[in-house]
């Protein structure tokens, strides 16, 4: 709906539209905003760097012509069996229940097609999931809702899951409509409840027991399997550097902009920090203790293109990973659904109902006819080619940077837009040598 | 039946080899005994069995001893560190002295006794477990426990069962206070029936009729305005 703004018609900085209209839905339920997706608000971002592409004083490689290499090996520090990455882009975990098995189905085929991971989710792995993905990653949350030891031995890495970027410090939530039978099976509750995700872990707390924890998912799975820690952007600095005193092979920095299956409003957008100064913080963390690069660092939360991948990579992590991205490449938020948006009172490409079940395009619900309507070979294919046109511009980038490799990047090839953005990531303000704050530290 | 014994000295064997043998062993290992000396508090002692083996521990465990069993038998002579048997599938695990935090946390099958006390969380989110205490449980125990079974033969800690789901806890002393959703509700003849089979099952001497039974009020299971100062 367009509004005619007329001279004299002055909206609020403070209350402007979107607030007054909280306030009066608030006012008239009594109860506060759920709904899926990331942080909406505008933040410090990776659109706020840029590259220094080679001229003078750096040599670029060819565009089309020479090889510029993107596989990546993810937890080489203990296990026997480290992931083996043809591109530095995996599949973020989000569950079954959160997501049609149709929707699960299409992320582990895009993703094997183009030899990356996957990983489960709140509610364990389902045979169709393990059987599409040819690597997975095995979520253990603080629900432990499906864990079982078989479905341990059968993943190829174990992700200890703290937080997520969208709620640190807050647990799970799958509302009652969406807990099907089988997922009311998967997680040994009865069908129909509002279900809570536990925040913190049953048996163990800090850095001391994790260190035993680990020891224990190793010790059950002989060694073999790498396992991660992810923790959602907060104090990021001082978590990477526990989660690696703690034993981790791998270390997964969520930032505030990942997605959410169902979470308050008032958590996404206030709780956390954004992802560029939590990447910063996490390779800080990782080069004083001297891990970067043995403990290798995933990271997440707004990642959209391939520049993104790009600058993340050459901020230091070692691959990124994706979940609302994947989620629009299968088909979320299609203007093809654009009527039954509407009927739901939104639009295409503001949809962020995932709690509600009622997703026209077959991906956040557990409605049988709904889900249906998502190929999950057609779904997987478009993943497919998505993430292909990521991993082709991060090499695109890469070359024009003279890098035969993605991982060969590096902060210098970078420089900072904003004073926000060369404060948090520690990237120098573009044209200057200027680094707000100073150039170490956390 | 003729029944092999392996015994295994941890202050000469790690861990890592204990488990890994143990883990080797086929699924038709119910014959196989093994005796673990010297386990001197060692952390993830038996963790991941898959096979009706049996394993005797003679002496103290530390964290996560029995970690996800499935089918074997572990005995510990002595006490358990936090999490003894945390997410058991299935099997039997009894501690004869105490148990610290998070006993049998998330279980989903299978019976742990527990002769002496255990601390706090007892049966946190427990999945199916049935758990016998002795002794008294500490707080928080059966928190957000979902199914499954908690007797305790002692007193329990403050808010037991807080947010519970569908399991049911047995207690026959003391409680000091219920959880958010935790209420007592009536002994009925199955309720003192499936007592009567656990005690006999691990040779206790309790009386079912001498048991209270709490469970969910169900009050809490879907998230209503009217109900936010409960939580």
């Amino acid at each position: 709906m367009s509004l005619e703004i007329k001279p004299g018609m002055r909206e609020s900085a403070s209350f402007d539209r979107n607030v007054i209209h909280e306030i009066q839905r608030a006012a008239e339920t009594g109860i506060y905003d759920i709904r899926g997706w990331g942080a909406k608000r505008r933040l410090p971002h990776f659109d706020d760097l840029v590259f220094l592409g080679a001229s003078m004083s750096r040599y670029p490689l060819e565009g089309y012509r020479e090889r510029c290499a993107t596989d990546v090996t993810l937890g080489t520090r203990c296990a026997k069996k480290p992931i083996r990455l043809k591109i530095p882009v995996t599949i973020a975990g989000m569950s079954f229940g959160a997501l049609s098995a149709q929707a699960k189905e299409a992320l582990g085929r895009g993703a094997s097609e183009t030899g990356t991971s996957t990983t489960t989710g709140d509610g364990g792995m389902t045979d169709e999931e393990r059987h599409h993905s040819k690597i997975l990653v095995y979520q253990y949350l603080p629900s432990r809702y499906g864990m079982n030891p078989d479905d341990l031995r059968r993943a190829d890495a174990i992700e200890i899951v703290l937080g997520q970027g969208a709620k640190p410090g807050g647990g799970g939530m799958l509302l009652g409509r969406k807990i099907s039978d089988r997922v009311a099976a998967m997680r040994t509750l009865p069908k129909g409840i509002d279900q809570r995700s536990a925040c913190r872990h049953p048996d163990w707390t800090g850095p001391d027991d994790l260190t035993i924890k680990i020891e224990e998912l190793r010790e059950i799975t002989d060694w073999q399997k790498p396992v991660y820690v992810k923790v959602g952007a907060s104090r990021t600095y001082y978590d990477t550097a526990l989660a690696v005193k703690a034993g981790a092979d791998v270390i997964v920095v969520d930032g505030m902009q990942g997605g959410t299956g169902a979470t308050q409003d008032v958590f996404i957008e206030h709780v956390g920090i954004p992802t560029l100064p939590a990447l910063r913080q996490a390779v800080e963390a990782l080069k004083e203790l001297g891990m970067h690069r043995k403990v290798q660092l995933i990271i997440s939360g707004g990642i959209r293109s391939g520049a993104d991948v790009a600058k993340a990579l050459a901020m230091g992590a070692d691959a990124v990973s994706i979940g609302t991205a994947a989620l629009i490449a299968l088909g979320c938020n299609s203007p093809k659904w654009q009527k039954e948006y509407e009927q739901l009172g939104t639009a295409a490409g503001f949809y962020d109902d995932y709690q509600d079940g009622r997703d026209p395009a077959g991906i956040t619900t557990q409605d049988p006819e709904l889900g249906r309507r998502l190929d999950p070979v057609a779904g997987g294919r478009r993943l497919a080619n998505y993430l292909r046109v990521l991993t082709m511009e991060a090499q695109t980038v890469a070359r024009a940077c003279g890098k035969s490799h993605v991982l060969n990047l590096e902060p210098e090839d970078l420089a900072a837009l904003t004073i926000e953005a060369a404060a948090m990531a520690k990237i120098p303000l573009a044209g200057t040598s200027w680094i707000p704050g100073g150039a170490a530290g956390c | 039946m003729n029944k092999k014994t392996s015994l295994v000295d941890l202050s000469r064997t790690s861990i890592r080899e204990l488990n890994q043998a143990l883990h080797r062993l086929p699924a038709g290992s119910g014959s196989t005994r093994w005796r673990i000396r010297e386990p001197r508090g060692a952390h993830a002692i038996a963790c991941g069995l898959n096979s009706p083996v049996r394993v005797e521990i003679e002496g103290h465990a530390g964290y996560y001893c029995a970690g996800m069993n499935q089918r074997a038998t572990v005995v510990i002579h002595g006490n358990t560190g936090v999490g003894v048997a945390e997410n058991m599938m299935s099997g039997l695990v009894h501690v004869k002295g105490n148990a610290s935090q998070s006993a049998g946390a998330t279980g989903h099958g299978g019976l742990l006794i527990i002769d002496g006390d255990a601390s706090a969380r007892c049966g946190i989110s427990m999945k199916g477990i049935d758990i016998l205490v002795q002794g008294s449980v500490g707080h928080a125990s059966a928190f957000m426990a979902q199914a499954g079974n908690l007797v305790v033969g002692g007193d329990a800690g403050e808010a037991l069962g807080d947010s519970i789901y569908e399991a049911r806890i047995f207690v026959r002393g003391k409680v000091k206070d219920l959880g958010s959703d935790c209420v007592e509700k009536e002994m009925r003849p199955e309720h003192r029936e499936f007592l009567a089979k656990l005690f006999a099952r691990a040779k206790v001497r309790f009386r079912p009729g001498d048991f209270r039974r709490y469970g969910s009020a169900r009050q809490l299971y879907n998230f209503h305005v009217d109900h936010a100062a409960k939580y």
